[in-house]
């Protein structure tokens, strides 16, 4: 059997550019590369995906393999999980990494098992073993209370990675790299589900993974009404609302907005907390903020753990009174 | 319809954050005092999704079951919740595995059963988060699988699934039999009646050892496993939260807000 070598990420797209989760993969797959002195390499999967490959090669990649072919429009388990062996095999990997998306969640595991390997889902840090060169991968498990570091010694190491944990490389045009074309050579009677419609959530306002600022509320808000609070504070510091599970189950807010391992996991510059409680599984859709602000009646909860700035009371009185201040401080 | 889920017995997920021990030793979790175990929520969901189709269009709902140190009040849920029966893989040899491990024999336990149109799994379970025994069992038996779903329907052979996806959702139909990942968004999982838990309580499971569905005995438990767990521990939290105080909780937040512009947070 010939060796595995090198890294492979597996690169979404969006808007006809690589996703913000692929330039992360690059920028992480880059490193394990490096750290093993072998190659990074990339591949595209979809149909019409132009030039694309040479943004691949700006964000790190030495070596690109695109399957382009119309069939391969939308993603589908069964005709994904075919070309990615054939390019498994062309490229034989030691390690390939995908999203923690609804599209690597579904793939990632599947191949695995397609490959006879093993894989880890949803990881937060990748690290290669100096002694054995194999990669550790790091995740949280029983809902975010404690983190788990896994390896396996099957070929390739697939992990998929959560969105916002690793870093970009910042792009290089200059950078030089191969393109390599593989036929998909697809089989339509292989391919057992078809998809019939994509449905986008509208979203109003500001993206609660892209937004500056986000202010969430949990259980203590009590109702849609507390909400519209929260949402006015949100619209003045230009950010959205989140929440933790239960406001979103009692559709006091749409289910979008809930952040945590079930749901969505932001990492932005400021994080508001409002009567939540920073339970385990939703601190880890938010632990990347840069900065937490929590407001909790309660002393003890642990989100004053996870928070930098916390203000014990009432979040009824003191919400008010702090978006009364901010749009003066901010006005001036 | 002939409908598997498959189902498993954890920690209770709600139970509160300071109860949650580990074995640094053993890489293990301890099971917290007095917290009773709970049927993992995502595989709730499963039940719930295989329940509804029975409410449409009838059918029967197996639950399958693999680990040891079970109470059977709990594993006995989906029984009380309305499925028919329930299968337990109850042996040491099943321990200690991954995904791979629970895969394969719950693989090899459906097709004992044999009879199956979809087979339910939750999209990940609550304890290791792993999200692999669908994909897992779909690809050892060879069947299509649709992961995320949110919405079921069924007519003509074929399944119509409704699949959370980053953007929103996606529509996909899959010939049957297929293995579906079910999603918290497919509804909270109805609770049992009494009639269901008096009839639960009738209900014995079956119990199959690993000979029952012909296993090799180095694809199951800690032999069967593909995965090394290295290092289980719990995250430190820094706790340096600088709290803002004031006479009032209006007065307290106008100096939050203050700190906030002070230390140019805002």
């Amino acid at each position: 059997m010939a060796e595995n070598k090198g890294v492979l990420i597996f690169c979404e797209t969006k808007e006809d550019k690589l996703a913000a989760i692929a330039t992360e993969l690059l920028g992480c797959g880059r490193k394990l590369a490096d750290d093993l002195g072998q190659e990074l390499s990339a591949v595209l999967v979809g149909s019409g995906l132009s030039d694309l490959a040479k943004e691949a090669i700006a964000y790190g990649a030495d070596k690109v393999y695109v399957v382009d072919d119309p069939q391969l429009k939308d993603y589908q388990t069964d005709s994904y999980v075919s070309v990615m062996e054939k390019v498994v095999g062309q490229a034989m990997p030691q390690i390939i990494l995908l999203g923690q998306t609804s599209i690597g969640r579904d793939l990632a595991p599947r191949l695995a098992f397609h490959l006879k390997t093993a894989a880890s889902l949803g990881c937060l840090e990748l690290a290669i073993d100096p002694r054995s060169k194999l990669m550790l991968q790091t995740k949280p498990v029983y809902g975010g209370n404690a983190l788990a570091v896994f390896t396996a010694d099957s070929f390739p190491q697939i992990a998929t990675v959560r969105a916002k944990t690793m870093t970009p490389l910042e792009p290089d045009p200059s950078r030089k790299g191969e393109v390599v074309k593989v036929d998909a050579a697809l089989d339509p009677s292989t391919i057992r589900t078809k998809v019939l419609e994509k449905v986008a959530e509208k979203v109003e306002g500001i993206k609660l993974e892209d937004a500056e600022v986000v202010v969430s509320g949990g259980r203590g808000i009590g109702g849609a009404e507390g909400f519209a609070q929260l949402e006015e504070l949100a619209k003045m510091l230009k950010g959205a609302v989140g929440a933790t599970r239960p406001p979103c189950d009692n559709e006091w807010v749409p289910a979008g907005a809930q952040i945590g391992l079930t749901g969505k996991i932001v990492a932005p510059e400021l994080y508001i907390a409002v009567a939540l409680s920073g339970s385990s599984q939703h601190m880890s859709g938010c632990s990347g903020a840069k900065t937490i602000v929590a407001i909790n009646k309660d002393s003890e909860a642990n989100i004053f753990r996870e928070a930098r700035f916390g203000l014990v009371g009432d979040w009824k009185k003191a919400l008010p009174a702090f978006t009364e201040k901010l749009k003066e401080l901010l006005a001036e | 319809m002939n409908m598997i889920v498959c189902i498993k017995q954890v920690i209770d997920p709600e139970a509160p954050p300071a109860s949650f021990k580990i074995d640094p030793a053993g890489n293990k979790v301890v099971p917290p005092q007095g917290v009773s175990p709970v049927i993992d929520p995502y595989a709730e969901y499963g039940v719930e999704a295989a329940l509804k189709i029975k409410d449409a269009i009838g059918g029967k709902v197996t639950a399958v079951s693999l680990g040891t140190n079970r109470l059977r009040d709990i594993v006995k849920k989906p029984l009380a919740m309305g499925a028919d029966e329930l299968i337990l893989l109850e042996d040491e040899a099943f321990d200690g595995g991954d995904s791979w491990s629970t895969a394969y024999a719950l693989a090899m336990a459906i097709k004992k059963i044999g009879e199956y149109d979809i087979i339910f799994c939750g999209r990940e379970a609550s304890d290791w988060n792993a999200g692999q025994v669908g994909s897992g069992i779909a690809e050892i038996l060879g069947l299509p699988s649709v992961t995320l779903v949110k919405k079921i329907e069924v007519s003509d052979g074929k399944a119509k699934l409704e699949r959370v996806t980053d953007e929103g959702y996606e529509v996909i139909e899959t010939s049957l039999p297929c293995l579906i990942t079910v999603s918290n968004e497919i509804g909270e999982p109805r609770y049992p009646t009494i009639k269901g838990i008096m009839g639960a309580k009738k209900k014995e499971p079956t119990i199959w050892k690993p000979a029952d569905i012909g296993v090799e005995a180095s694809r199951i438990g800690t032999s069967g496993r593909h995965t090394k767990l290295l290092k289980l521990f719990q995250p430190v939290r820094e706790g340096k939260c600088e709290i803002v105080e004031g006479e009032s909780p209006e007065e307290a937040a106008a100096n939050l807000a203050a700190k906030l512009r002070e230390v140019k947070v805002l």
